[in-house]
């Protein structure tokens, strides 16, 4: 066994590293897995898929939604920041979210500068050829390519921060945008995708003589030999083998990120990208405060089909985001891909429905933006529950979502100009929680994989109630918390240092001709 | 010479034309306005937010005729423009005092 682990602690392994990715290209041994052909395929389409959801989706979605003088900003906003983040991920976002960090108090909280520019996922070298380096899927034995983890990955740390231009939109600086979109990325998003999704894959789980050079780099060897040990002396004793594999288990979960330890379940990004999101554009609202005008002005969209295409986008693209997140393509890929249709049309008839008793008509913009808030909210349960699971997530987020941006919105009288918050920060919250109730395997759901045996098998963790809602509740939390202060400190300092608003006049006049220079329509 | 100018709903504008074809009137002038009267706006809901519209859309139309024409003109745009619902649009009439054809520098009724 040779593949190097992405996950493996990174200190320990970065000398290994060289040595072992050296190997890779042509492997010594046979039984090193190989990634699929099939599999890398299709996350090659996925990660195309995500990129369609941000650059035409999420703009088109949100262009719509601004008013004609202000549309290219926003578009603007989302074409940068997505630029920006590709770059700020290759240079060392990937390795901040996806590697260990040397310091073993800080490693479950951020990873560490092992493979800050790629470093190790390709290997260029001069006599037998760029290597590239493997890293592990959710099954055992099954291996992908890490470089098309890392860009599958990219897709999302770039579209994150994009998700909250929305509530700030029509009136912040450029420049506040892009530096604010920098911090909250390197202290909000990294750190939560971690926490959330580090860990060391399912063959670290196998104890087996078979499986030590794994075992090395996860746990480290003397331990790795230590839980060898003590598994022969187990002997055929089924409780006694059972003890060492729980502890064995233990230790390899510490290597993995704050909310994997937890138990938190998060299969897209509910809580990384949506909760994350959803909370930083909260507070970028109230801390930049309302649009003038706000209340007297009219700022109704200035083209809702623009927003009905993104939105659109958004749905197709979001395959890529919910199915590719399984990593492989197999049958757990399809169920994540159904889910990720019949939620979002539960949302869309449930806000549909909702808004026609509530206010007498059935609007285009409700149907999207309720799909939109089952989008988010089955993200995190996509590959966790069953299809009825999703339906119920679905309308629970379609309700609970048009109350937020009709109710909550207007109690609080802060303005989430495009209702990142109320979309995005709420459904993704539903989504979480309930994603904690329907992996039940009584309510159709996939229950969770217990990957710790002594060999390539794996078992069910039985399923509890209250251990998995609080771990969910931990998940969505540890995200509010973590994203809120980072976003005030970080819009703090860029106030009392550049400014963070456009002038009245500018903002009067429109973003796009005060910042941009230029017009949408002519 | 009469000038007899007429605000009308916007779906109304072929029903008119035919009509004002009909009796011989042989051009006129149409701009899409917006305006309000007895028929007040409306409010429109974006998510949460609700917008009055006070402006409505309607079509200006502008037609210069004799003044023999004048009846026939206002009886014809009053019968092909109405629903019998509030929001009809109005008609006004006013005097010309002069008219040229730029082409050929005709002028007054000659120019009509």
């Amino acid at each position: 066994m040779k593949f190097d682990l992405s996950i493996a602690r990174g200190a320990r392994v970065a000398s290994l590293a060289a040595g072992l990715l050296a190997l890779s290209a042509a492997s010594a041994f046979a039984d090193a897995p190989t990634p699929n052909k099939g599999d890398t395929a299709w996350m090659l389409v996925s990660t195309a898929f995500v990129i369609m959801m941000t650059i035409p989706g999420l703009a088109l979605f949100y262009g719509g939604l601004v008013r004609s003088k202000n549309v290219l900003s926003v578009l603007m906003q989302v074409f940068a920041g997505f630029s920006l983040m590709a770059i700020l991920w290759v240079v060392y976002g990937y390795s901040l979210a996806f590697t260990g960090n040397p310091s073993e108090a800080l490693n479950p909280f951020i990873g560490g500068f092992s493979k800050m520019f790629l470093s190790g996922v390709i290997t260029p070298d001069a006599t037998a050829g760029m290597s590239f380096a493997n890293t592990a899927t959710f099954s055992k034995g099954v291996v992908m390519p890490e470089i098309v983890f890392a860009i599958f990955q990219l897709t999302f740390a770039a579209i994150t921060p994009a998700l909250i231009v929305g509530a700030f939109a029509e009136r912040m600086k450029f420049g506040a945008v892009l530096l604010f979109l920098t911090i909250w990325f390197t202290f909000s998003y990294l750190p939560v995708a971690h926490m959330v999704w580090f860990w060391a894959g399912p063959d670290a789980f196998t104890l087996s003589a078979d499986n030590l050079e794994t075992l090395k780099g996860v746990i480290g060897e003397e331990s790795a030999q230590k839980f060898l040990g003590m598994l022969k002396e187990a002997g055929e004793d089924k409780a006694k083998i059972q003890a060492v594999l729980d502890e064995f288990s233990a230790a390899v979960t510490a290597t993995g990120g704050f909310l994997w330890q937890k138990g938190a379940l998060d299969f897209a990004g509910g809580t990384v990208v949506h909760i994350n999101a959803g909370i930083a554009g909260l507070v970028a609202a109230i801390v930049l405060g309302p649009r003038v005008g706000l209340g007297k002005d009219n700022m109704a969209p200035h083209n809702l089909p623009l927003t009905v295409i993104g939105a659109c986008l958004l749905w197709v693209g979001w395959f890529g985001f919910n199915a590719g997140s399984n990593l492989e393509a197999n049958g757990l890929t399809g169920l994540a891909f159904l889910n990720t249709i019949v939620a979002t049309a539960a949302a869309a008839l449930a806000w549909t429905l909702v808004e026609w008793l509530a206010r007498g008509h059935a609007s285009a913009l409700g149907a999207v933006s309720g799909a939109v808030g089952g989008l988010v909210a089955v993200t995190p349960a996509a590959g966790w529950v069953g299809p009825m699971g999703a339906i119920a997530i679905g309308v629970a987020a379609g309700i609970v979502c048009f109350w937020a941006v009709t109710w909550l919105k207007g109690m609080f009288k802060y303005d989430d100009s495009l209702d990142v918050f109320g979309v995005h920060g709420v459904g993704g919250i539903v989504g979480a929680l309930l994603t904690g109730v329907f992996v039940n395997p009584g309510l159709g759901g996939t229950g969770v994989t217990n990957y710790a045996a002594v060999d390539a098998t794996t078992t069910m963790v039985p399923y509890d109630f209250a251990t998995q809602f609080s771990a969910q509740v931990w998940g969505v939390g540890t995200s509010v918390v973590l994203s809120a202060v980072v976003s005030l400190v970080a819009l703090i300092i860029i106030k009392a240092i550049f400014g963070i608003r456009v002038s009245e006049q500018a903002e009067r006049e429109g973003l796009d001709i005060a910042t941009h220079g230029e017009r949408a329509y002519n | 010479m009469k000038f007899v100018m007429a605000i009308i709903k916007p779906f109304k504008l072929d029903e008119v034309r035919d009509a004002l074809t009909a009796i011989g009137v042989q051009g006129l002038t149409v701009t899409e306005v917006k305006g309000y009267g007895r028929q007040k706006g409306h409010t429109e809901i974006y998510r949460g937010t609700e917008y009055a519209v006070s402006f409505l859309p309607k079509i200006k139309i502008e037609i210069a005729v004799g003044s023999d024409q004048v009846d026939k003109v206002v009886a014809a745009i009053s019968a092909a423009a109405k629903t019998g619902q509030i929001g009809d649009g109005k008609i006004f009439v006013y005097g010309i005092d002069q008219a040229v054809r730029i082409r050929t520098g005709e002028t007054d009724s000659e120019a009509l």
